[in-house]
């Protein structure tokens, strides 16, 4: 069984104007829809990546694993059990403390009046679980010093920072952490130390990431399965040899050749036509309509479903 | 060649502090020339920023430029002060900020930004700014634009505001643009746009560009020259595709191959041990020594050797058959 299962995921917004001025203006209510009907299922062990665009939805999807937000309809199961529905109180406990979540700004996911010691152990103190010596245990394994602990957080660098968070996100033994853009706010450097730091830990502790980026670049390093998101929507989901090499959807296609190449010299890419539509006012049928050089009549019209070709998913009329 | 249009001989930017005084840019030279885009990279901290501070004058106090010469068309610039600095790289230099919204005033009209530069620095009528500025806006790909100028920034989204603040950088006709991170907060789809119309424009009008970011893409996709800085020091300085295929520096081999796209395949990603040193303490000798796997003593020792164009300040540079 998956460890995470995600079912006609979605989750709107209102941002509507205050009452008054809605009465004075005569205008309705407005909704912006950030995650419309996504589906996918990760695997215990394995790094599922959601990239996209900013305003895609990736964050909030991620948001939603946690339990930070609830969804608006549609479910997601961790081990089968659904926490927004999930009636029994000690169910719900114990797979709470198999989810952790690392952000990305670690300038701003610390408390800069803690000392490191207690960021780390909050998740298992918070339980009254046993900390001794844990702090500084877990220091070392994220490659700081255990002498590290009783300082304060503005003492560290941006990547000294993320290492923190990540101790503390492995604190409560968690089998699932989602990561929340953990590197964008990094150098290259610095990104390639947290990325193999990620990568020993998570075959030193059997977890399972879900890893949120708008890096192709990272995302195709780090994940066993990919899935791109444009407007809300999940357009297209496969292995990265896959999603590179034999890409389906035009917008994955739109996103490979936009990205910038370390041996693109003077490349002259093949612009994106347009920009990323108004999420309030979502084009009909296909989000991706009004950018796609492909788009027919039927993609005006008809929301396009979730079909397997081989072993990728996607979301388009026309893909073979 | 012919003269370049922008020259740094030995800059040197240095800040007081308690802990005395910081260098963060340190005898740092290149040239740039007309039509030709230099990428300058680094991880922050280096002092790529503060160096394209340095030229327009927009150093904030207590930094100040402490030695070294910049020449602007062969006009001494960094001895000028206020208001004739200030007309000088109005006129001849254009900027390109990061952060597209804090760079356009939220008050005024686009309109009224680009006119009221043109009518600073160039001799013609109001009339005359207004159709240019239109003209400025379609030349930078916003559609509309006779009707879009009287917008103001907010009702513009991330990647149309970028395009404006490159309208307003190039309505004064500069001879200079400096772009510092111009697509650091755009998505790759805008930014793929932005880098192409700062490529054109440049091209057709013969614009020296200084490309300030920390991406080797868009290095790799835009820059003519490259030069990479560490610690507030040039690395390494030389055409894109030697500096990027053939890295002298051993900082800029390691740079390369910590990106992910470099070790496509690989279970792990290349690593540079620790991080780049605080500003109060950079190491004796080359300041990459503590870092480098081919350190002897004499980095310890010796500052690195001052560089020219295809070279690496390094005293043991990668030879090309070691690098590919």
């Amino acid at each position: 069984m998956s460890l995470i299962s995600v079912r006609h995921l979605t989750r709107t917004f209102d941002v509507s104007k205050p009452w008054l001025n809605r009465v004075i203006e005569r205008r309705k209510k407005a909704f912006l829809t950030a995650v419309s009907e996504v589906d996918f299922n990760v695997e215990a062990q394995t790094t599922y990546a959601l990239v996209g665009e900013s305003g895609s939805g990736k964050s909030t999807i991620g948001r939603m694993l946690v339990g930070l937000l609830t969804p608006t309809s549609g479910d997601v199961e961790i081990n089968g059990v659904n926490l927004a529905s999930e009636t029994d109180a000690a169910k719900i406990d114990h797979i709470r403390s198999d989810i952790q979540m690392i952000f990305q700004d670690p300038f701003a996911s610390l408390n800069p009046r803690w000392r490191v010691r207690d960021i780390i152990v909050e998740p298992v103190a918070a339980r009254g679980g046993d900390t001794t010596g844990l702090a500084e245990k877990l220091l070392e394994q994220v490659g700081l010093s255990a002498l590290d602990a009783g300082k304060f957080p503005h003492e560290f660098s941006g990547g000294q920072r993320q290492r923190i968070c990540i101790a503390r996100a492995l604190s409560s033994e968690p089998k699932l952490i989602v990561c929340d853009e953990p590197t964008s706010a990094l150098d290259v450097s610095v990104q390639a130390q947290v990325l193999n730091l990620m990568s020993d830990l998570k075959d030193n502790f059997g977890l399972t990431y879900v890893l949120i980026s708008h890096d192709l670049t990272v995302v195709r390093h780090m994940a066993d399965r990919i899935g791109v998101l444009y407007l809300g929507r999940l357009v297209e989901e496969a292995a990265p040899e896959d999603l590179f090499n034999n890409t389906k959807h035009p917008y994955t296609q739109m996103l490979l050749e936009a990205a910038p190449r370390m041996d693109g010299f003077g490349r002259e890419a093949k612009l994106p036509e347009g920009e990323i539509p108004d999420p309030i006012n979502p084009p009909s049928g296909c989000a991706f309509n009004p950018r796609c050089p492909l788009a027919v009549e039927r993609c005006r019209t008809e929301r396009p479903k979730m079909r397997d070709i081989g072993n990728t998913r996607v979301a388009c009329h026309l893909a073979e | 060649m012919s003269d370049p249009v922008l020259s740094i001989r030995n800059l040197c930017v240095e800040i007081p502090t308690r802990a005395g005084i910081v260098r963060p840019v340190d005898s740092v030279s290149y040239d740039i020339a007309a039509g030709e885009i230099l990428g300058v990279v680094g991880e922050s901290g280096a002092g790529k920023s503060m160096a394209g501070n340095a030229v327009i004058g927009l150093l904030n106090p207590p930094a100040r430029i402490a030695s070294g010469e910049i020449w602007l068309n062969g006009k001494r610039i960094d001895t000028l002060k206020g208001d004739a600095m200030r007309r000088l790289c109005g006129k001849h230099i254009g900027m390109v900020f990061q952060d597209p919204l804090t760079s356009l005033n939220p008050l005024l009209s686009i309109g009224d930004q680009l006119t009221e530069t043109m009518l600073t620095h160039l001799d013609i009528s109001r009339e005359d700014a207004r159709k240019r500025a239109i003209a400025a806006l379609e030349e930078v790909g916003i559609p509309g634009a006779a009707e879009r100028i009287d917008s103001y920034p907010h009702e513009f989204s991330g990647g149309m505001r970028q395009r404006v603040v490159i309208a307003l950088a190039l309505c004064a006709e500069p001879s200079l643009v400096i772009a510092d991170e111009p697509t650091t907060a755009l998505d790759v789809s805008v930014q793929a746009q932005i880098i192409a119309l700062l490529k054109r424009l440049c091209r057709n009008r013969g614009t020296a560009v200084m490309l300030i970011t920390h991406d080797m893409g868009v290095i790799a996709e835009a820059a003519d020259r490259v030069a990479v800085m560490y610690a507030g020091r040039l690395a390494e300085l030389g055409s894109v595709r030697d500096v990027l295929t053939a890295p002298r520096h051993p900082y800029t081999h390691g740079l390369m191959a910590s990106t992910p796209l470099a070790s496509a395949g690989q279970p792990r990603l290349h690593q540079i041990e620790g991080a780049m040193p605080r500003l109060t303490a950079i190491p004796e000798g080359c300041p990459f020594n503590p870092r480098c796997e081919r350190a002897a003593d004499k980095c310890r020792q010796a500052p690195a050797p001052r560089i020219v164009d295809g070279q690496a300040a390094c005293w043991f540079p990668r030879v090309a058959e070691e690098a590919s």
